[in-house]
């Protein structure tokens, strides 16, 4: 904890650089690859087992890595208070 | 041992374990009774609200929607997790942070009016009483099919044994009986899923079989391709090719997202853990267990397509399974031999000139009754003939809802009565978690935003926690009514209306609530009520008032709407805003603070 990292501007600058770096891998991962991109990745992308890749990005991939963001972000914040001294006690 | 006595064997050892959980943590205090006190484990609260998420609908008709829609069902299995992405990145923290009982309370001081909590109250109070009606007649199917006692008994036993706990307890009892829920939940779920994927794939995992291969009579072939052939023998659309236009399904996941971010009483569950750190973490273990059951829904929905159209596609109906029977009973299958040849025929829409592939008119099958023998009419191959007239515009005659693929996938499967038995206590488990939490924001919403914060400001402590006991049970009472008597069309319509509102008026306020100080109580009020009113008259104009599909707004359904319900919302209230007088310096300070994590310390000492 130094002293540059502890002013309350440099922690919501932090806060707000993972925040959306987690919306755009959500948004990414959802609406990109599962929707908008879907038949192209189809068409272009290996597929996962036998499934078309869109297809297995819509109906497992998504899920799957929303739980990876939450995880990440819930470490990756916790991590941030604990630096920039926030923490009870 | 009968098959009925192990559904009232294992749903007898759950219910007691419920009530023996609920006596042990009684709430005492208002606070314990809304939040429990702020007390709970991130793991077991993370638990405790994916059992509350898990409502029997889902339960029961999630795999079957997906078995239907095929990669359409994408917009459900999304929404409804990648909405706690949102959820928990740019909500719960910083209302946490904030420290009140309720959604309302947030919405009433950071816009400054009681008009905001007016509004806000009643948004919360038409979200949860649209879905606790679903419940509660979820509960009295499943109670009515188990022990032959009519639906009403059913509803009355489920709502009774759902005061008991969420009466008494609040949160805290709701909580932790919600934990063991999800336990019982997840098995129920899984143990079918993994049994069927053994037996039709060879892979314990239900996920790896969707994406593995399949026996076929010239060596493996990729199980989805099985699939797709089978669908287009059949006239379907292919399994893994969409129907939705992009933009519509676009629209809806996005609607569904928003809205689960929005759900009262979703957002309460994360009051209940110590501060906002321990709301990070137990926003990513809920979506982990909820990840659990939604990840198994598309392998199910897969595998009992399949294995419903193999065991009943073009088979004699004298030899139809004896499971076949069962649904039958309960009207959730029927069969109209359109070319009295005996055998059933399921077809496609493409199958037919004029495209459809409805067995007859009406939602639901109606069954004849000869009045004299009270006796089922029957045809001449034993089944059930309806009074619903019959579309003879096309060749299809298998009529199933989308229940039956969970309820009769173990029976599809040949798997043992236990599996059965856990089903069925799943099912309720699933009904009863979410209708105790619903309950719980209810009453709260009754109690306290209603009576202490808007009519009688002097309640006490104690005077508090009694109203919203009554208010519980005069809430459970109307829900058990329309458990009863269900305005059946209305209920499946009414999810559109939850999420819709809640996209459209929550989600929106709550965001710029607390990411801007520049939105004030007028920007805010009008926004909520433009973005409200807009997508209520919508859904009510397409659903109720029969405006017809090609009229829609750029082809966006009622399920959608709520995403430019939202957009509108945020428009009125920058403009408005705008032109208005700025938001006070205390609101201003309040608004800066929920940004700084310190000091949020335990929910008790407020």
């Amino acid at each position: 904890m130094n002293a540059s990292k502890s002013t309350p501007l440099a922690y919501r600058k932090a806060v707000t650089r993972t925040t959306l770096f987690a919306l755009f891998i959500w948004f990414f991962m959802s609406f990109f690859c599962s929707i908008l991109a879907r038949d192209y990745l189809d068409a272009h992308f290996p597929t996962i087992g036998h499934a078309p890749f869109g297809f297995w990005m819509a109906q497992q991939g998504s899920i799957l890595s929303f739980v990876c963001i939450l995880c990440a972000y819930a470490f990756r914040m916790n991590r941030l208070d604990r630096l920039y001294g926030y923490t009870d006690q | 041992m009968q098959q009925s006595t192990l559904n009232f064997i294992f749903i007898a050892i759950t219910f007691a374990l419920y009530i023996v959980i609920a006596v042990r943590s009684r709430a005492a205090s208002t606070k314990e009774y809304y939040t429990a006190g702020g007390g709970v484990s991130p793991f077991a609260n993370g638990m405790a609200t994916a059992a509350d998420w898990m409502s029997a609908a889902t339960f029961i008709s999630m795999a079957g929607t997906v078995a239907i829609s095929g990669y359409d069902a994408a917009r459900f299995l999304m929404g409804w997790t990648g909405g706690f992405v949102l959820l928990s990145v740019l909500m719960v923290p910083y209302l946490r942070k904030f420290n009140q009982a309720t959604v309302p309370d947030f919405i009433a001081e950071r816009y400054y009016s009681k008009w905001a909590r007016a509004v806000a109250v009643i948004c919360a109070l038409f979200i949860c009483m649209t879905y606790i009606m679903g419940q509660m007649r979820g509960v009295g199917v499943v109670f009515s099919q188990l022990f032959g006692i009519g639906i009403p008994a059913g509803v009355l036993i489920g709502a009774s044994i759902v005061f008991f706990y969420a009466g008494l307890g609040g949160m805290k009892g709701i909580t932790y009986t919600q934990v063991a829920q999800y336990c019982v939940m997840a098995f129920a779920y899984t143990v079918p899923a993994v049994f069927i994927a053994l037996a039709l794939t060879g892979n314990v995992f239900p996920q790896l079989g969707l994406i593995g291969t399949i026996e076929g009579p010239e060596g493996p072939i990729p199980f989805l391709e099985k699939l797709n052939a089978i669908n287009r023998e059949l006239g379907f659309a292919e399994y893994t090719a969409g129907r939705l236009s992009t933009l519509n399904l676009f629209c809806i996941t996005a609607a569904l997202m928003c809205g689960t971010a929005g759900l009262p009483h979703v957002i309460v569950r994360f009051f209940t853990v110590k501060d906002v750190r321990a709301v990070r973490t137990s926003a990513a273990w809920t979506l982990a267990f909820i990840a659990v059951i939604y990840l198994t829904a598309p392998a199910i929905g897969a595998f009992s397509r399949v294995n419903l159209i193999e065991q009943l596609h073009g088979v004699s109906f004298e030899e139809v399974p004896s499971w076949y029977g069962q649904f039958e009973a309960t009207g959730q299958m029927a069969w109209v031999d359109k070319n009295n040849d005996g055998h059933i025929q399921y077809f496609g829409p493409k199958k037919s000139e004029n495209g459809t592939h409805r067995v007859f008119f009406g939602k639901s099958p109606k069954f004849a009754e000869n009045s004299q023998v009270d006796e089922p009419v029957v045809g001449a191959y034993g089944q059930r003939l309806l009074a619903n007239p019959v579309d003879t515009s096309n060749p299809n005659e298998l009529f199933f809802g989308t229940d039956i693929m969970v309820m009769a996938n173990p029976h599809m499967a040949g798997l043992p009565m236990w599996v059965i038995a856990l089903l069925m206590a799943g099912c309720i488990a699933a009904a009863l978690s979410t209708a105790a939490g619903l309950l719980l924001v209810l009453s709260t919403s009754i109690s306290h935003d209603l009576m202490k914060k808007l009519l009688k400001p002097n309640l006490s402590d104690r005077q508090e926690v009694t109203c919203a006991r009554t208010a519980s049970f005069m809430a459970l009472l109307v829900a058990a009514y329309f458990g009863i008597n269900p305005p059946s069309a209305f209920i499946a319509k009414t999810v559109a209306f939850a999420f819709g509102l809640a996209a459209s008026s929550f989600f929106p306020s709550l965001l710029m609530g607390i990411f801007t100080q520049r939105i004030n109580r007028a920007g805010g009020i009008s926004g909520m009520i433009v973005g409200m009113s807009f997508t209520l008259a919508y859904i009510i104009y397409f659903q109720f008032m029969g405006g017809s599909a090609e009229n829609y707004l750029w082809g966006i359904s009622p399920e959608g709407i709520g995403c430019i319900g939202m957009l509108l919302n945020f428009a009125v209230a920058f403009i408005v805003s705008f032109w208005t007088k700025p938001t006070p310096q205390k609101v201003k300070e309040m608004v800066a603070s929920i940004h700084v994590p310190d000091n949020s310390g335990p929910a008790q000492s407020h």
